[in-house]
């Protein structure tokens, strides 16, 4: 029997719910990121979570060379997010572009050799040990939340989450380079055929996809412990949410992470054996019933 | 035909009486070579005949492992139900699980066949009182006819014969034929009569009885069964064993499975990084001899056999 007693204490339910979001902006984040390439590109990116382990050691690294200035944790963000960003850019330009015409299976086992590589050189720079971050003074805190303390730091994070699908909504809505992100996820050849600089847009959207991971990265640093193995952690549960919520669809992503968060934050409360299974349950429930994602579309890609 | 068949055939079992000759430490690379080799050739039944790209086939690997060192270790059952309960087993699971998975296509069927295959390795994982949880099951008796690494070669090596041979007789069969007509086209197959979803599904369980078979003959080499067996790494794996040695040709997950393992032992006799190694490797094969390495060595169309599963 499930141990019912924490529904007694709505101060626990709130912290665990929050915990839940915290872990759902995470995922969103990383999620977004593969969604989109998938979406426009049509590679899945076994090496999205190598990116977000990258992006935390990047920050963790930059965070230790700027010991003392308060600005310290923003601007390591923000230079190691770019900098996984730019690895994203090689990534693109030097590996996949070769192998666009070439079967799905050989784009996968080109990201997955990129996930062994990665992870190893991250091993030779960092070492194996675990490492953490620390948060920025301004956030180091904790706030009272019914009656228990929940960390400043996962407020931050739950506010960066929703402005983050904001800016990129706004970007693939509203700007020139969102329309032709989405003409190419529609069509590609067309997209080429009307003049558009394919190349660079594909370059484009995997730098942005890669800046998504590596924020995620650098925003986890101060919370989580750094490890390597961190990447082959993350990218199941980033493929699950990308599934459950739909490939290609950015509110599909939001929604996925969100219930996977809640089912995650709630299923080890009550079965802690057994949480670890619902997330994969429901992945198979949602691709028997509606193959294409919760919020996704029922389109094949030719 | 038929002396071609003989000559293969001596050919055959004189390659595998050679490592009986080795000293112990390749005798045992052999074994391990041997079992994912049969593992792999499984997988390509799905794989190169069928067109479905597994990515959780660790799932029917782990299930034979856990159902043979289980029965052994924790009932009274002969060795041999124990060891023939492994591919029943994996073949029931591989039938439900396929079910669901051959109606989707494409990224969606390897989802799928993912999600699957990581609900088994959470229960193998988490149900410590029946599967020992992250410890494994250790300790799993073998008869002590089958105890020294000789005994153990033999019986592996002639199940596989076996095994192999059976296959490879379907696969040549016009089940083999069907399953290469519904990859090159289910449309189309399916005008001309064929059931496409059963002949998938029948493919996909007898995929899942050869990867069954292999677990449990692992479990035995091992001595036991891990949550490892399970994880969607090993499916990784045998993927990359398949496309190595090249899934158009009937052998060439075997010896795909032959090279990544000696490749392994070697490079981690050097250095921790073999993933590094694996990767670069990885990379090499997809920019310089895509098709894997039989392609490379029976020429671009693929000279040798089954003819039919060369690629278009």
């Amino acid at each position: 029997m499930p141990d019912l007693s924490a529904f007694a204490d709505p101060g626990f339910l709130a912290v665990q719910c929050l915990n839940g979001l915290t872990q759902a902006m995470f995922l969103f984040l990383i999620a977004s990121g593969l969604s989109l390439i998938f979406g426009v590109l049509g590679v899945l990116n076994f090496a999205h979570g190598s990116l977000y382990m990258l992006g935390a050691y990047l920050s963790y690294t930059i965070a230790s060379w700027f010991v003392g200035p308060p600005a310290t944790f923003w601007v390591a963000l923000v230079l190691g997010s770019i900098g996984v960003a730019l690895v994203g850019g090689i990534i693109e330009s030097v590996f996949l572009r070769p192998v666009y015409r070439r079967e799905e299976l050989e784009q996968l086992l080109v990201t997955y050799a990129l996930v062994l590589i990665i992870s190893d050189l991250v091993k030779l720079a960092w070492g194996a040990e675990n490492r953490s971050g620390s948060r920025p003074a301004l956030l180091a805190g904790s706030v009272d939340i019914a009656g228990r303390d929940f960390p400043t730091y996962n407020l931050f994070v739950l506010a960066v989450g929703p402005l983050v699908a904001l800016a990129l909504w706004l970007l693939l809505r509203r700007t020139q380079f969102g329309r032709l992100v989405r003409a190419a996820a529609n069509d590609r050849e067309m997209v080429g055929v009307v003049g558009v600089n394919v190349k660079g847009l594909f370059t484009g959207v995997f730098m942005l996809g890669a800046w998504l991971g590596g924020l995620g990265g650098g925003l986890a640093a101060p919370i989580g412990a750094i490890f390597p193995g961190m990447d082959v952690e993350i990218i199941v549960e980033s493929f699950i949410v990308v599934v459950v919520g739909g490939m290609g669809s950015l509110g599909g992503t939001l929604l996925g992470a969100l219930i996977i968060g809640q089912l995650n934050a709630f299923g080890i409360l009550f079965f802690p054996r057994f949480a670890i299974v619902f997330v994969y349950v429901l992945m198979a429930v949602v691709l028997v019933i509606r193959p294409w994602g919760l919020l996704g579309r029922p389109v094949t890609r030719g | 035909m038929e002396r071609r068949l003989v000559v293969r055939a001596v050919a055959g079992v004189a390659l595998l009486a050679v490592p009986l000759v080795l000293p112990q430490f390749y005798l045992l690379l052999s074994v391990e070579i041997l079992i994912m080799g049969l593992f792999a050739i499984g997988f390509n039944v799905l794989m190169g005949y069928a067109g479905m790209v597994s990515f959780g086939h660790a799932a029917f690997f782990g299930v034979g492992a856990y159902t043979c060192g289980l029965l052994l270790k924790k009932t009274e059952a002969p060795f041999v139900v124990a060891f023939l309960a492994a591919p029943v087993v994996a073949v029931v699971v591989a039938a439900v699980i396929g079910y669901f998975c051959v109606r989707l296509t494409r990224i969606y069927f390897s989802m799928l066949t993912l999600a699957f295959s990581q609900i088994v390795w959470a229960t193998a994982h988490k149900w410590y009182s029946l599967t020992g949880g992250d410890n494994g099951l250790v300790g799993v008796p073998i008869p002590a006819w089958l105890i020294g690494p000789r005994a153990f070669y033999g019986f592996v090596a002639g199940v596989s014969l076996i095994v192999v041979a059976v296959l490879w007789r379907i696969m040549e069969a016009p089940f083999g034929r069907t399953l290469l007509a519904i990859r090159e086209n289910a449309e189309r197959a399916e005008f001309v009569g064929i059931n496409v979803k059963r002949t998938q599904l029948t493919a996909f369980a007898l995929s899942g009885a050869v990867s069954g078979l292999a677990g449990g003959m692992f479990a035995l080499f091992t001595r036991g069964a891990f949550p490892e067996y399970a994880f969607w790494t090993k499916s990784a794996e045998v993927l990359i064993m398949t496309l190595l040695g090249g899934p158009h040709v009937f052998l060439g997950p075997a010896l795909g499975a032959g090279i990544l393992i000696v490749l392994n032992s070697v490079v981690t006799s050097y250095t921790e990084y073999w993933p590094i190694v694996l990767g670069i490797i990885l990379l090499a094969l997809i920019y310089v001899f895509p098709g894997g390495m039989t392609r490379m060595f029976l020429g671009w169309r693929g000279a040798g056999r089954p003819a039919g599963a060369t690629r278009a």
